[in-house]
């Protein structure tokens, strides 16, 4: 049992990765000798060379689509971009290869591999290092998308990505690297990519959220129970494919659901949770479902990003609103 | 002959007229005015010392992020100088001496800095990009400008600028080799600072030059000591008389140094010693200018100390200046960030700046 915070968490999955699978290797950016920007993978390439780690030129199409071709010869490449605002430039990469090749040869070849990124906003960045797009990402058919809200998961998700014979985005909500620290168990409990987490049993109302903004729904959960109000948080951890019958099953119980994201409203995965649950839930419910989310706008530049970003006030007041009808 | 030499593709030279003792080649010393001399160093030395400035405000906690210029004041006036105010600049992120020497305002760099998009407001008149983040992205925006330009029979030109790393991305082979198919007015600046965060050139590239790069593109490439202004400045005139005269784009790649972090959230001992940097502090760009400039008489040690007083006492007023504007956009509503993001507002946009103006009352009521 070590206390790490999210960034070390992610480290850890890594080495370990590493050190369990030869056919493991780590590429990107500043990834070998400086040790990743945010300290991904520092110490990894001194315990296990600059051949499994790679420090790559600057090109994120480059290292998208080397990871593809390491991928389909036997290879388990975990990419890093530096930021999720600079994945766009390996964008056609992914799109038309890392999400297709089991699809597009019929199942003779496949990219196991795992992108990670940095996403989100909260950490006073410059622009581009503060959007969470990962409405991309699940929109595409044949990734996965994972994200992690706390160094425990990540650890643990990421073990699982690694291990995924298909492709993972993983996205790392940045605001968390060092937000908290979680006793990480020496040997991981697997979590499994496609399942949600009921980190609260509520009955009154659910909430659904992920990454940066679950420690913002369950301090909206901690005062709804101030006012008597027992509110279900879920965790979604895997966005895509999606935990279905964990959300239909809280929601069938509650009656009543608030997403919360960071990502812009319009087409986002709430609208994509709201229609699950009218699909699924919808004569068990008491209200219609709410989105707290990111405005349809840029983030702004840092000085305002918190304006942005779905307060913990403002999920109680919407999960209120809710309860109201 | 099933083999043999193609003809001779090209050759890329090397430029240096001023060393790293301030000794000057007669033969290729350029005949620049006197008061042009000066203007460029004063805006070198200004750049030092808004850059250092800069980096204490951000060591303060006062502004966030941002990429030191420090050690490649040369490299930028010497090609801006050229620019004339109807063209254009498309800079990366380490431009700031440039962005100032086009006209760019101390209060705008610094809000900008400070996480406030008011700082992004460029003047109607200024036909200046703003600072671009996503590596090499903008040399396709600078071909693409230079095509409006040529195509409107104006003999406007381009001038952007890039970064050793920038030329690992396939951005800058295509902005490359569109600008030289379709013959754009268009001159390529790389700072070739030799570090791309933590990874080196060697690292980042086999080739010899980066100038040798145009060769494959069939466009001019041309090195030079990027710490040397003369040489720097005699080079981009090449460039630039020949973009636009002849509408033929150059890559210019100025051999310099990043003396500074990646940006102030990099910690370089990581990767470098003081062994790699030792040796480009002798070869500062500034301080050989300056041993010219004295030796032709154009200053002394006293106009240097009486410019830095005067430097760091307006530098100072700008920033309390901006310190008032934030504190009054602090105090103001942030309604500004659900501006222009269209050219018209749409209802969704309207209703969700309503919600907003509700939910900032209820945020401040609550504390």
């Amino acid at each position: 049992m070590a206390e790490l915070t999210m960034i070390q968490a992610v480290n850890l999955a890594m080495r370990e990765a590493l050190a369990e699978d030869d056919a493991v290797i780590l590429l990107g950016q500043d990834v070998g000798v400086d040790g990743g920007i945010f300290r991904a993978t520092q110490g990894l390439i001194e315990d296990f060379g600059a051949a499994r780690v790679l420090d790559t030129p600057l090109a994120e199409a480059g290292i998208i689509g080397m990871a593809v071709g390491m991928a389909l010869n036997g290879m388990k490449p975990v990419a890093e971009m530096q930021f999720s605002g600079f994945s766009y430039q390996a964008f056609h990469q992914i799109e038309n290869h890392v999400a297709r090749f089991r699809w597009r040869t019929n199942g003779r070849f496949s990219v196991p591999m795992v992108i990670r990124m940095p996403y989100g906003a909260g950490v006073r960045a410059l622009e581009h290092h503060s959007e969470s797009r990962e409405a991309y990402w699940a929109h595409t058919p044949g990734l996965k998308l994972v994200i992690p809200s706390g160094p425990i998961k990540a650890r643990a998700l990421l073990a699982a990505a690694i291990r995924d014979p298909d492709p993972v985005i993983f996205y790392e909500p940045k605001a968390l690297y060092r937000a908290f620290k979680e006793d990480v168990p020496d040997v991981a409990e697997p979590i499994k990519i496609g399942k949600a987490d009921v980190v609260r049993v509520g009955k009154d109302l659910t909430l659904i959220a992920y990454g940066a903004m679950l420690p913002r729904a369950v301090d909206a959960a901690t005062k709804l129970a101030g006012d008597g109000i027992e509110a279900e948080v879920i965790d979604l951890m895997t966005i895509s494919p999606l935990d279905e019958e964990t959300i239909i099953q809280s929601v069938k119980k509650t009656g009543r659901a608030v997403v919360v994201h960071e990502a812009s409203r319009s087409f986002g995965v709430g609208a994509e949770l709201c229609a699950r649950i009218n699909d699924k839930a919808f004569f068990h419910l008491e209200a219609p479902v709410k989105r707290v989310t990111g405005y349809d706008i840029h983030p702004p530049f840092f000085a305002r990003e918190q304006h942005y970003l779905p307060s913990v006030l403002r999920i109680y007041d919407e999960a209120r609103e809710t309860l109201t009808i | 002959m099933p083999r043999h030499a193609v003809e001779r593709l090209g050759t890329v030279t090397h430029l240096s007229i001023l060393d790293e003792t301030g000794a000057v080649d007669k033969a290729l010393e350029p005949d620049i005015p006197e008061t042009d001399l000066l203007e460029m160093h004063r805006a070198m030395l200004y750049g030092r010392c808004f850059d250092e400035r800069m980096l204490k405000l951000q060591r303060q906690g006062r502004i966030g992020t941002f990429a030191p210029i420090k050690g490649q004041e040369a490299a930028q006036i010497g090609a801006a100088a050229h620019l004339r105010p109807s063209d254009w600049l498309v800079p990366s992120f380490r431009e700031i001496a440039a962005q100032i020497w086009r006209g760019a305002k101390p209060r705008d760099i610094w809000l900008f800095a400070a996480g406030y998009n008011e700082g992004v407001a460029i003047p109607e008149d200024a036909r200046d990009l703003p600072l671009c983040v996503p590596v090499a992205t903008q040399l396709l925006h600078a071909a693409g400008v230079a095509y409006a330009t040529k195509y409107r029979g104006e003999d406007d030109i381009v001038m952007t600028f890039h970064g050793d790393g920038a030329t690992s991305e396939g951005d800058f082979h295509e902005a490359l080799n569109f600008s030289g198919v379709l013959d754009l007015p268009v001159v390529f600046v790389c700072q070739n600072n030799q570090w791309a965060i933590s990874l080196p050139l060697a690292k980042q590239t086999r080739s010899k030059t980066i100038a040798q790069k145009a060769v494959a593109y069939g466009i001019p490439g041309l090195r030079v000591d990027g710490n040397d202004i003369l040489a720097v400045w005699v080079a981009a005139k090449e460039a630039v008389d020949r973009a636009r005269n002849e509408q033929i784009p150059t890559l210019l790649e100025c051999v310099t140094y990043r003396m500074e972090v990646h940006t102030t959230a990099d910690d370089p001992t990581r990767y470098r010693t003081e062994d790699d940097v030792a040796p480009w502090r002798k070869r500062d760009p500034i301080s050989r200018f300056e041993t010219y400039l004295k030796a032709k008489g154009l200053i002394d040690d006293k106009t240097l100390k009486g410019m830095r007083e005067t430097f760091r006492d307006a530098l100072k007023h700008d920033w309390q200046e901006t310190q008032e504007r934030i504190e009054e956009l602090d105090a103001g509503d942030p309604m500004g960030i659900f501006d222009a993001l269209y050219a018209q507002d749409y209802p969704h946009i309207t209703e969700q700046k309503a919600y907003f103006r509700e939910r900032l009352k209820r945020e401040r009521a609550h504390g």
